[in-house]
Parts: structure tokens; sequence; C-alpha cells
């Protein structure tokens, strides 16, 4: 089995992971705006990338499921190891969560989504005002369970890669070459 | 005698029997708008305005209507932007509470179709515009539907920062339906 993941995996991996770490602090910071061309732009902004990535998510899915990822090193103990997979399970849904909450709370709020303003997105739901607002509750809330899992995630691959000294941070990183190739 | 006696009578029915739309029903009448922002359709309405309207399809040439929009009353969707709009760079509705049309000719273009040709007043500029609406009478009620599209630019309808175009754009369609019964 390969020790790395494939140059798909990886590029898809760095392109969502680059897109989330702009849209949390971009959803943050619009939020508090005034009403203002700026806001409007940036909340459309945010909404044209978490429909990128909600795209993405839906190719790296796929992705994962037809090839077999590298397996997690074996000096790892179980409970590790499930709760390594118990949280890559819970990233994934929440990229999935978290742009579907989205496009529903705009629809809900009466702002149709229209991807990089040329691709209007069907609005799965009618204006609700109390709907809208719930959804925007939701759409926060697993924001923040998801900054929460992406603090364990980062410190995890560097502990592995820092303390373990294992290859899990260094299969993910593009372009490297396991050692075993070298030898 | 009996022949002119008949002709009278002739140019008479249809003055007996023209029907003179005037009593504006505001419950099934309303005036709305929409607009893209960031290349998205948006839709709003104005809940308050005054009308009045004398339209007697016998006659079309002679009918006169006149709105005023009570701007504040403008619903864009969001309390926010409500009164966003309400404010100084939009319509500033403390200086200029209302925008008015008032019609200056009527003209029948085919069966049920009208072009009317009116003066177009808000934030203090007047402008011509010519509105194509159509009349369609439902028992006692008279119905008239159209739609136009201003510049909002024109108007000065959002300055300063909303200025430029590239966020909300310069086109504005607004839409109206007003029914109107005959006077007894």
């Amino acid at each position: 089995m390969s020790t790395q993941y494939t140059r798909t995996a990886k590029s898809l991996h760095w392109m969502m992971a680059l897109m989330i770490f702009g849209l949390i602090p971009l959803g943050m910071y619009m939020h508090e705006l005034p009403l203002s061309p700026e806001k409007l732009q940036l909340y459309s902004w945010h909404k044209w990338i978490g429909v990128t990535v909600f795209v993405l998510l839906l190719v790296r899915v796929s992705w994962r499921l037809t090839h077999q990822p590298p397996a997690l090193p074996e000096q790892m103990s179980k409970i590790q190891k499930t709760a390594s997979h118990a949280g890559h399970i819970a990233l994934y849904l929440l990229m999935l969560a978290i742009p579907l909450s989205g496009w529903l709370m705009s629809s809900a709020k009466g702002y149709q989504t229209v991807w990089f303003g040329v691709l209007p997105i069907p609005d799965l739901l009618g204006k609700d005002k109390e709907l809208g607002e719930t959804l925007a509750e939701v759409h926060e809330s697993l924001s923040w369970v998801m900054v929460t899992i992406l603090i364990v995630h980062v410190a995890a691959a560097l502990k592995h890669h820092f303390i373990d000294k294992d290859d899990v941070l260094t299969r993910m990183i593009p372009g490297h070459r396991p050692t075993t190739e070298n030898e | 005698m009996m022949k002119s006696l008949l002709i009278a009578m002739a140019l008479v029915a249809p003055l007996v029997h023209a029907t003179e739309y005037t009593q504006i029903q505001p419950q099934q009448s309303h005036i709305a708008f929409t607009y893209k922002q960031m290349g998205v359709a948006m839709d709003g309405r104005f809940k308050r305005f005054n009308s009045t309207i004398s339209f007697d399809p016998a006659k079309p040439a002679n009918a006169k209507a006149s709105f005023d929009v009570e701007l504040a009353s403008i619903d864009t969707g969001g309390t926010e932007s409500d009164e966003e709009v309400a404010g100084k760079s939009w319509f500033n509705t403390k200086a200029f509470p209302t925008a008015s049309f008032v019609s200056t000719s009527i003209k029948p273009l085919t069966a049920n179709r009208y072009e009317v040709s009116g003066k177009l007043s808000i934030k203090a500029k007047t402008l011509d515009i010519v509105v194509p609406a159509s009349f369609i009478s439902q028992g006692k009620n008279g119905v008239f539907e159209g739609s136009f599209t201003i510049r909002r630019g024109d108007f000065s309808i959002g300055e300063g920062p909303w200025a430029k175009f590239d966020v909300v754009a310069n086109d504005v369609q607004v839409k109206f339906r007003i029914t109107a019964t005959a006077a007894k």
C-alpha cells in the first residue's frame, strides 16, 4: 500500500484548507459590518467560496471512496486510531453541513445564491424569517465546532511530526516523496 | 324625426353605459420592484401609496392617473435594509417622503394596452417616463397592470458609497397592479 496520499487527494485537501481558513474569519468579520456595499460584496464572496468548498467536497468524498488512503502508523493505539477516524468523519460531515446550512439560510432570508454572480443555485426553501435566523445559528454553531476540531486536527498533525516523528504530516505535503522511494 | 332621435340615442348610449373606474381598492393593488444585487435578483414593495385614477375604456385619451408613494413604507425584506434605504443616501424619506407620478397623456396601443406618459418625481428630481400598461375589466373591477424600468442613478437613489452600480445595479424594474371600481 502506498504511504502517500495521491496528488489529487493532496490538492483537494490543501485547496479546501485554504478556502476554509479564509471563510471562517471572513464570516465572522462580515457579520459584524454595518450594511454597506463592502458587506454585500463580502457576503457574496463568502457564499461563492462556500459553494466551491461544497462542490469540491463532493469530488473529494468520491475520490476518498474509490482510493484507499495510506494506513495510520502501526504504533498508534486503537483509541488514537478511532479518534483519528472519528475526527475525519466529523470534518467531512461539517464540510457538508456548514455550506448546506449557509445555502438554506440564504434562501430562507430571501437571498438567492448565485455562484460567482453567474450560476443561480435553486432556493430549496421559501422566504421564512424565523427559519432564516435559526439556520444562521446552526451555521454559526457548526462553524465553531469545526474551528474546535480543526485546532485538534492541526495540533495532532504537528504532534505526529514533531513528537511521534512519523509520516502522518509529511505524506500530505505536496511534492513530498516518501523516504522509502529513495532508499 | 324618428331617425334623428335614434341617432341621438346612439350617440348618448355609450355615455350612459360608460364605466369610469375611479375608486382604488388598496387591498387589491400593489406597487413592487425588482433589482439586481451582486447579480442576484431581489424584490420588494411599497406598502402604502395613494392613487387617483379616472379611466373610461371608451375614452382612454381623457384618462388620468396620479400616484403618491409613501417611500418610508418600503419593504425590502429585512429591517436593516429597510432602514438603510429610508436613510439619507437612498430615499432620504425625512426630506422627501413621497415619490409621485402624474400622467400627462394616455395613448391606446392595441386592445387593452395603453401607453401612459407622465412625470415621475423622486427626491426633488422630475423625469418624463413612458409606462406601458394593460387594462382588464373583471366584473365590477378594472385592473391595471404594467411595469417600467428606471435607473436609480437618475434620481440619486443610492448616493455616496452606494453610487456605484457594481453591487446594487442601476436598473430597477417597477411593477404595479392597481384595482379600481367604477364610481356609483
